[in-house]
């Protein structure tokens, strides 16, 4: 497989570790009141979808930055990868955003 | 007479004599020969025994697609099973045996099997075996093990290398016939980076085997001079002898070159095979085409072969398989086998056409409407017995059969990624359907072009296409002139006639009659019935057997072949030895080794090392007169107790943490608090993992207001480090914080005991103070060594005593060793090892990877105080569910042996009241004998262990049957007040 790195270009996928589910990225609020079941499903339930799949994927071999790699699971045809840095930022100021207007 | 079946012409080097030996019989053959061609020219027929029946079995292909022919090639540590002897280049000295009987190939005792072939029919062993359920074990599997398996191994390791390599191109052409030298041509003419891969020792596929015309010159010159173009060009690649073995994910390809196979040992600076792995742009597959069989009575008789490997055989290599041949065939392509022998002067006794009329391509007698029945022979074929159209039989005389059923397209690589053929009536067979593996193009006979011209032009426009994809131009190569003709067939895929076995699968022995008696028992889908008959499951993939099966099975279901269904293929192609798929990871290089930067120095003191993960630490320095370890750890642990000690921790991972918000970091990724540090001071840290169950530890130290160093457990500096960039880069990406692992920068030793300061201030620089009162226990700094050399200074204790742990930069960590040792001296300085640290960590009751294990919370381990409230960090939301901290749940807490025995690590914990059975309170993680305390002592898990100091508890070992007492005790067997370590 061949993971093609936001920054590196297309690297082999032996260069990276996998973590899984990129639902990793949305941490609960630990202050809510309902923290004890958010914190359950983000620690335990996951999608076992078949077709697209955003997954985290580590590059150790490499510049050691996490990547967001979206997936077809039934064909693993990567249809892009981002850095998580990224998309975290991303969805965060897009949060701000909504909860400004 | 030697070589007495060898014709004129061919494709080998007869000024060469290869001697070699087949069953520790002597023959010749010459340069360019396979061990088949050999074995033929010599007039060896039979050349193994079936799996199943163990009936005398000849070769019948010229290619790897080979089912019978398998043997052991070499002797002693290079002997190899199952080779087949098809694709068996060659050399001088070679030595083979047959496989698969017993006294000898001639006379097999198993044999006996074929008498009783009745009852050894499908799913035989699934009927058979099955009760009384106690034999399995004892009876059945035995004698099945002995039974099965063809080669035998040498059970001696493997002398030779393998190697691994990567290769990149714009467009692989895969297989080397006609299709894919014009592929090749057209894309290497445009400048394109070309990589042509063929299995073949010689490369032209067919063009070699056939007696055709290109461009007015032999077929094989043609094809000769196409490779001499392609080799003198720099941007191709020509890889002979190697296999194209899978079409794998984003358009990579294995392939398996064999680069010492055709020498009896590797030259020194050779590696026997390479495993490639093949980043293709583009590929073209011209795979070729595999003739098929027809199934009659008795078609296995050494010397039935292929109508398409007889006609290789006396082409390509002079070989006639038998000095009177006849063929059987229900399409033109058998008719060239006749030509072609009857022009090398072969007598060619009849050609057995089913179709009612068909045109003769030369001299001999012809039965149209013909159908061969049964055949004559018992190590080798006598004779052929055939029904003539107007009903009569009539039997020829021959030594010799070859069989065209027809050519089934190559598909195999087409169905790695999910790709299914697709029923063509015109050839009768499959073709490669859509969902290609990306990037792939399919040309020639693999496609089911047939005509070398329509193999050349689906070349040249493969190529043009598949260049035209990467935004490449290539101008088409004008395509030569070659035969055109049509292909003309009429299905036969088994004679009705006769009640004998008439043979589909010949390597795993599966007949007509067991595809039937399959679908009278209700197998009806087609990977029902390869499983249970084994059709096409043998390591030839059933590439001559697999339609065949198909085809009967279509014909009792009363459906299409298409209808009934499809085989797929895996990778890989061809059987592919361990050894190269394990390459340079074998033995000692299986993995890497780290060694410390004092690892010379420990190993001059004569050091026993342990591995840590993949590092190597030294276990203990054992002295002279010292015969047990034991004694060796007690010395080195009491001398850190009564003196100063010196251990290598540079293991541990280190990580560099630099940033404004460095510290609220630290407070994300630790269950205890870290903003509230000062400067020059470390800390302990406990790291949960998200679930509340304990990660790791090690400790924090503050060099700067925005500088922190992190250290890990040995096992698991690589995981922390990516969580920790996990966090930084995926949960807080707004931080201002920066990570580096530092691991390999800093070597790094412990210095433990009432002495240590006293040592460590004869190296220490004298403007930097480390007394106790400048310098206090958890302090930390920056200082410098030896007159300036700079380093840092750590006061953390895991063994309990006064200790420092001092770090320099790597290259002066064996120098930093020395000086420790000649400045230590006076205090007669003992270096320990990895055994004496984990000894006085259990004396002072501190956790490790064995308390670590995954299973243990902050509570377990009694630091759920640790789990700060006023804060987030990792784990702490779950770490407060009530499971983790049930009033009965488990605690650490100390044992102490009492009856004077060692107490075994992993044994487990049983009130003293309760037999030692069921469900057990807890379990021992760490033991060791204590030579401070001079007994056993150990550290545990115990339900509600920390209300039960004192108590008596049963340790049990069922699985050595032992059982020993202990009191429960504090897990701070030494200095619980941490006195010393404030020193």
């Amino acid at each position: 497989m061949i993971i093609p790195h936001p920054l590196l270009g297309p690297r082999d996928a032996q260069e990276f570790t996998y973590l899984g589910d990129a639902s990793l990225l949305d941490r609960p609020d630990p202050d809510a009141a309902t923290a004890a079941e958010d914190f359950h499903a983000y620690a335990y339930l996951r999608d076992n979808p078949a077709g697209q799949h955003q997954e985290l994927w580590f590059h150790e071999q490499g510049d050691r930055s996490w990547l967001v790699v979206t997936r077809d699971t039934t064909t693993h045809e990567i249809l892009n990868a981002e850095l998580a840095r990224d998309v975290v930022l991303a969805r965060r100021a897009a949060a701000d955003k909504g909860a400004d207007a | 007479m030697t070589q007495q079946n060898r014709l004129s012409g061919g494709q080998i080097d007869r000024s060469r004599t290869l001697d070699f030996t087949f069953d520790g019989k002597s023959y010749q053959g010459h340069p360019g020969d396979t061990l088949a061609s050999a074995l033929l020219a010599n007039a060896v027929r039979l050349m193994g025994r079936s799996f199943k029946y163990h009936r005398p079995r000849g070769v019948i292909s010229a290619g790897s697609e080979e089912p019978n022919a398998l043997v052991e090639l070499r002797t002693g540590a290079r002997q190899e099973p199952n080779t087949r002897a098809t694709v068996a280049e060659l050399y001088d000295g070679l030595s083979a045996q047959s496989q698969n009987r017993w006294p000898s190939l001639a006379f097999d005792a198993l044999g006996v099997n074929d008498l009783f072939s009745n009852f050894l029919t499908a799913g035989f062993y699934y009927k058979t075996f099955m009760w009384p359920r106690a034999f399995w074990e004892k009876v059945y599997e035995p004698i099945i093990r002995h039974a099965a398996g063809l080669g035998s191994l040498s059970m001696q390791a493997d002398p030779d290398t393998y190697d691994k390599g990567f290769l990149h191109c714009d467009l692989l052409v895969i297989g080397a016939g006609p299709a894919g030298l014009a592929a090749a041509l057209t894309a290497a003419r445009s400048g394109a980076r070309v990589i042509l891969a063929d299995e073949d020792f010689t490369l032209g596929g067919r063009l070699n085997a056939e007696v055709e015309e290109i461009d007015g010159q032999s077929g094989a010159d043609w094809a000769a001079q196409a490779i001499a173009e392609l080799q003198s060009l720099a941007n191709v690649r020509l890889m002979r002898r190697t296999t194209v073995l899978g079409a794998f994910d984003h358009r990579v390809y294995g392939a398996l070159e064999r680069n010492a196979d055709h020498f009896a040992a590797p030259a020194s600076d050779l590696p026997r095979q390479t495993l490639w792995r093949i980043y293709a742009r583009q590929s073209v597959l011209c795979a070729g085409a595999t003739e098929r069989q027809i199934a009659f009575q008795n078609n296995d008789r050494p010397g039935v072969m292929m109508a398409g490997a007889l006609r290789a055989y006396a082409n390509r290599w002079a070989v006639a398989a038998g000095q009177r041949v006849a063929v059987f065939t229900n399409n033109d392509n058998g008719h060239r086998t006749a030509r072609d022998l009857v022009a090398l002067g072969v007598d060619v006794v009849g050609v057995v056409d089913s179709r009612p009329s068909a045109p003769a391509l030369g001299d001999y007698p012809l039965f149209t409407g013909a159908q061969v029945i049964n055949t004559t022979g018992k190590l080798g074929l006598t004779g052929v017995t055939l029904r003539r159209a107007d009903g009569g039989t009539e039997h020829l005389r021959c030594s010799a059969l070859g069989v065209s059923g027809g050519w089934n397209p190559d598909v195999s690589l087409t169905c790695h990624q999910r790709g299914r053929p697709v029923w063509d009536d015109h050839i009768a067979s499959f073709v490669p359907g859509g969902s290609l593996p990306q990037g792939m193009h399919v040309a020639g006979a693999a496609a089911g072009k047939f005509s070398t011209a329509a193999a050349l032009q689906s070349g040249i426009d493969s190529a043009v296409a598949a260049l035209a994809t990467l935004g490449l131009s290539a101008r088409p190569l004008p395509c030569p002139k070659a035969e055109d003709g049509a292909y003309d067939l009429v299905p036969l895929w088994y004679v009705a006639e006769g009640k004998g076995r008439k043979w589909l699968d010949l390597q795993n022995d599966v007949t007509v009659k067991d595809v039937k008696l399959a679908h009278q028992e209700g197998f009806r889908s087609v990977e029902h019935l390869k499983r249970y008959t084994t059709l096409g499951m043998a390591t030839d993939q059933g590439k001559t057997s697999n339609l065949g099966g198909l085809a009967v099975m279509a014909e009792m279901t009363g459906q299409s072949i298409p209808e009934t269904g499809t085989t797929i293929f895996r990778p890989p192609y061809t059987p592919v030895a361990m050894g190269a798929l394990a390459g340079r990871s074998a033995g000692t290089d299986f993995k890497p080794t780290r060694r410390t930067p004092s690892h010379a120095w420990a190993e001059e003191q004569g050091a026993v090392f342990v591995e840590a993960g993949l590092w190597l630490r030294a276990q203990y320095f054992p002295r002279t007169g010292e015969s047990h370890w034991r004694q060796t750890v007690d010395r080195e642990t009491l001398a850190v107790r009564s003196s100063v000690g010196v251990c290598d921790v540079t293991t541990l991972g280190k990580v560099d943490v630099q940033g404004k918000d460095a510290a609220a970091f630290l407070n994300l990724i630790y269950a205890n608090g870290f903003s509230k540090l000062p400067v020059g001071k470390c800390r302990y840290g406990l790291m949960l993992r998200e679930d509340g169950i304990a990660k790791d530890d090690g400790t924090a130290a503050r060099l700067a207001e925005d500088h922190f160093v992190v250290t890990t457990t040995t096992a698991n500096a690589g995981p922390v480090y990516r969580h920790m960039e996990f966090v930084r880069q995926c949960l807080c990406p707004e931080m201002d914080v920066q990570l580096i692992s530092t691991t390999d920068a800093w070597a790094q030793y412990a210095v433990a005991g009432p002495n240590a300061r006293k040592l460590l201030q004869k190296l220490v620089d004298p403007e930097h103070d480390i007394s106790n009162a400048a310098f206090p226990f958890m302090g930390c700094g920056e200082i410098s060594i030896c007159g300036g050399l700079r380093a840092r200074l750590f006061r953390i204790s895991f063994s309990g005593e006064l200790a420092y742990e001092i770090a320099v930069p790597t290259r002066y960590g064996d120098a930093l060793m020395r000086e420790l040792m000649a400045q230590g001296a006076e205090f007669d300085v003992t270096p320990y090892g990895t055994e004496a640290l984990g000894v006085l960590r259990i004396e002072k009751g501190h956790a490790t990877a064995n308390e670590l294990n995954g299973q243990t919370s902050a509570d377990h381990l009694g630091m759920g105080r640790m789990v700060s409230t006023k804060k987030d960090s990792i784990g702490a939301v779950l770490s407060r569910r009530d499971g983790l901290n049930a009033p009965d749940g488990l605690r650490l807490v100390g044992f102490e042996a009492l009856d004077g025995n060692d107490l075994p690590a992993g044994s487990h914990l049983y009130a003293k009241t309760a037999p030692p059975t069921g469900a057990s309170e807890g379990w021992l993680s760490s033991a060791a004998y204590s030579p401070h305390l001079g007994k056993s002592i150990a550290l545990g898990f115990l339900s509600r262990g920390q209300d039960r100091l004192g108590e008596t508890v049963t340790v049990a070992n069922p699985l050595q049957g032992q059982s020993f007492t202990a009191r429960v005790v504090s897990p701070h067997f030494i200095d619980p007040e941490g006195e010393r370590l404030r020193a």
